[in-house]
């Protein structure tokens, strides 16, 4: 496949590799400990997953799978009001196809569906505001997620839908922000992150400014990456080089899409449509400030959360869930209580269970986890699992 | 001529005619326009002797039967696809390939069909019309006969237009034993050819992308192309179509029966770049799409090159190719090295795969 393969292309990845072994078995001797990497984005660890990425990395090197799955996050609340408005006898429901099978506290909009409420997929947000002329004695809301990726294209959508006067079409605005979260991490007492992959897609639109502080202010390198097995190899390669000559900085490997500046017409859409929440919950780790977008009063009449009344009850995540400390790396995904056994793809109790692109899910799917186990075993990586092995036996 | 057409083969009447243009609750109330619809548009259309005797079963001789082998081998399949037609193929067709491949995947000659079809109430009678022709010709190219069957018409709403299901029965030849506990490490693993093209069309015919994608359903009757390989190679272990959940279920399922591991190629793996382009855009993996004409095999080691040349000598294996092995890895275990020089594992599908979002 054109502008694909070229970006898949092994030997150019050993010859990566060779160079990360090289800087990793430099760098490792000053730390004492595994070099732990995030990647922020869901899109990355999909794709780490997928190529194998983490097979072919050597051990000194650790990603840990960072909050950026916009469907893992989503709270059961929340996915409780949406099935509420679903329910209702005139509404048809829209929505992204992977935020289906998401549970709430009873169910998931794919049961909803099944129980006689009506739910479509649709692969755009515009192909909702068509459903909404096809259909005008029904009220057609779009199930609204994502980062600042989808966040522009959902903003379009309302503006389009004011400048026709459609006005049985609302939107369910559950869209989340990333900057204030990644802050959150840095912020956690535990924390341990060496360095970053910044979300390419999101910064597509935001551009790199954002992430100044955590090179300047928190000294980690945050290196913006993209979605092909080589972007992410070169990602890491670039961490590295950073650490390893003492720098932390952005840096932009995949200028191919990303513009240093972001792109202003879908900041503008954004800015016209979305206002800031005080806080926003996300599964698995709690309510962040800031970290949500709400629709701007003039739109309010496009607005599913002022047009129909919702139970808006926040549900608790399951006591027994550790996707939290998963999320931070300071857990992999095998050492929680509840993976493989309670929670598993098809029995998702966290949030990183729920998308392919959560890192549980990935690891249950893609990983060979008895592999990973025993190679960590040897190395004396591990201290938590044991434990946590033994309290599950117990 | 068999003795079971000769026995039928005086009985010849005039056909009554279908006149309405879409089909009623009355089609299926048990009088005149259920028989005129039952004559006209499947039993004209089938043509055999054995169906027009009218009669409430076929009947088949087991002294013809057993000229082709020493077992029966009986099955059954639904075909629910939406849209009813589709580019590469039609319900109709798929209903007829579909269990012929059932059939003959075991090693059987595939002889009889049934076919029992459910209408809903305002469906255009040329729509059935052009399904049923289309079963009779690919029942006629395959050599198999449709001979007994069945009519219900539904109120709208309680079924999708027209679902479809054939049994089918076969013989299986004399000591030939396929089975999906066979596969043995060493064991090569081959398909006849590019995957995932009926899955990739039939989302793209849905409408909902928008795609204009030129891929066509590979629905096809595999019987043909089976006697070939096993006439090559008569050590074949196992074979089975990669239909619902395309190759990865299947590996899944061979390495789950048989307690071993399976090890597959990305690279070696045959896909359309079309099919690659759907995927790459929608957020599939191609490893579960559905197919409709292809066949996985696992073969012992002596006999893959005979085997892979034997498939690529016939039109329907023309891009067959040597995709991975059996190996002594952990029992039910599917690994797959990257094009990109990792390895992963390959899972049983959980759930209907849906696009990812971003």
């Amino acid at each position: 496949m054109k502008f694909v393969d070229e970006f898949r292309d092994p030997a150019k990845a050993r010859s990566l590799i060779g160079e990360i072994n090289v800087m990793a078995k430099r760098i490792r001797p000053s730390m004492n400990r595994p070099l732990y990497i995030m990647e922020v984005c869901g899109g990355h660890t999909h794709a780490i997953f997928r190529y194998g990425i983490e097979t072919m990395l050597p051990e000194e090197i650790e990603l840990v799978h960072g909050p950026g799955c916009p469907v893992c996050v989503l709270p059961m609340g929340r996915i409780d009001d949406c099935i509420a408005i679903a329910e209702r006898p005139n509404v048809i429901m829209t929505s992204f196809g992977d935020a289906l099978r998401v549970p709430g506290s009873k169910k998931s909009l794919l049961t909803a569906k099944a129980e006689g409420a009506d739910v479509r997929t649709v692969y755009s947000p515009l192909d909702a505001l068509q459903l909404a002329k096809a259909n005008p004695d029904k009220e057609v809301v779009f199930f609204g997620l994502g980062f600042e990726t989808t966040m522009p294209s959902t903003a379009l959508t309302v503006l389009r839908a004011e400048a026709e006067g459609i006005n049985n079409f609302s939107l369910f605005c559950n869209h989340i922000t990333i900057i204030p979260t990644v802050k959150a991490i840095l912020d956690s007492p535990d924390f341990q992150i060496d360095g970053f992959l910044g979300p390419g897609h999101v910064s597509m639109v935001i551009g790199n400014e954002p992430y100044e502080f955590i090179a300047g202010h928190y000294g980690r390198p945050i290196v913006v990456t993209g979605f092909e097995p080589l972007d992410i190899l070169h990602g890491i390669w670039m961490v590295l080089k950073q650490i390893d000559e003492g720098r932390s900085v952005v840096e932009n490997q995949y200028r191919r899409i990303v513009p240093e500046g972001g792109n202003a017409v879908a900041l503008d859409a954004i800015d016209r449509v979305f206002e800031l929440r005080e806080f926003f919950e996300w599964r698995g780790l709690g309510s962040i400030d800031h970290s949500g977008v709400r629709m701007r009063d003039a739109y309010a009449r496009f607005d599913a959360e002022r047009k129909f009344t919702m139970p808006a009850l926040m549900i608790a995540d399951p006591k027994a869930c550790q996707c939290g400390e998963v999320l931070k790396g300071i857990i992999k995904p095998w050492g929680c209580r509840v993976y493989g056994k309670e929670c598993t793809p098809e029995t998702p109790m966290g949030a990183l269970m729920v998308s392919s692109e959560g890192a549980c899910a990935a690891y249950y799917r893609f990983g060979d986890i008895e592999k990973i186990r025993i190679r960590r075993a040897e190395k004396g990586l591990d201290k938590v699992e044991p434990d946590v092995v033994a309290e599950v036996q117990a | 001529m068999s003795l079971a057409e000769e026995e039928v083969k005086a009985v010849k009447r005039p056909r009554a005619t279908l006149r309405a243009s879409t089909i009623n609750l009355s089609h299926g109330g048990g009088g005149k326009a259920m028989h005129d619809m039952i004559d006209d548009v499947f039993v004209g259309t089938f043509d055999n002797a054995l169906l027009d005797t009218m009669e409430d079963q076929a009947r088949m001789s087991l002294a013809d039967l057993a000229l082709h082998g020493d077992r029966l081998a009986f099955t059954t399949d639904s075909y629910v696809v939406s849209p009813l037609e589709f580019p590469g193929g039609d319900i109709g067709k798929l209903a007829v390939c579909g269990t012929i491949n059932d059939l003959a995947v075991g090693g059987a000659r595939p002889l009889y069909l049934s076919c029992a079809v459910i209408i809903e109430e305002g469906l255009e009678v040329e729509v059935l019309r052009r399904i049923v022709r289309s079963m009779a010709e690919t029942a006629k190219a395959a050599g198999v006969s449709i001979v007994t069957g069945d009519t219900k018409v539904v109120g709208r709403g309680a079924c999708d237009r027209l679902f479809i299901n054939t049994a089918g029965v076969g013989v299986i030849r004399k000591g030939m034993n396929l089975g999906v506990a066979s596969a043995r490490p060493g064991d090569v693993v081959l398909v006849n050819g590019m995957l995932g093209d009926h899955g990739a069309t039939i989302l793209n015919a849905r409408g909902d992308m928008q795609l204009t994608t030129p891929i066509e359903s590979d629905c096809a009757a595999l019987h043909g192309l089976i006697d070939k390989l096993l006439a090559a190679a008569p050590g074949t272990r196992f074979i089975r179509d990669a239909t619902r959940g395309g190759l990865a279920t299947v590996l899944n399922e061979i390495a789950a029966a048989s307690q071993v591991g399976i090890e597959i190629i990305e690279k070696d793996t045959p896909l359309r770049e079309e099919v690659k382009g759907f995927c790459e855009i929608l957020g599939l993996d191609p490893l579960y799409l559905a197919n409709e004409g292809k066949l996985v095999c696992i073969v012992p080691a002596a006999e893959a090159d005979a085997a892979l040349a034997a498939l690529r000598a016939h039109p329907l294996g023309a891009e067959a190719a040597r995709i991975g092995r059996i190996t002594d890895g952990r029992a039910g275990r599917v690994v797959m090295q990257t094009v990109f020089g990792g390895s992963r594992i390959v899972d049983m599908l959980i759930g209907e795969q849906l696009p990812r979002i971003c």
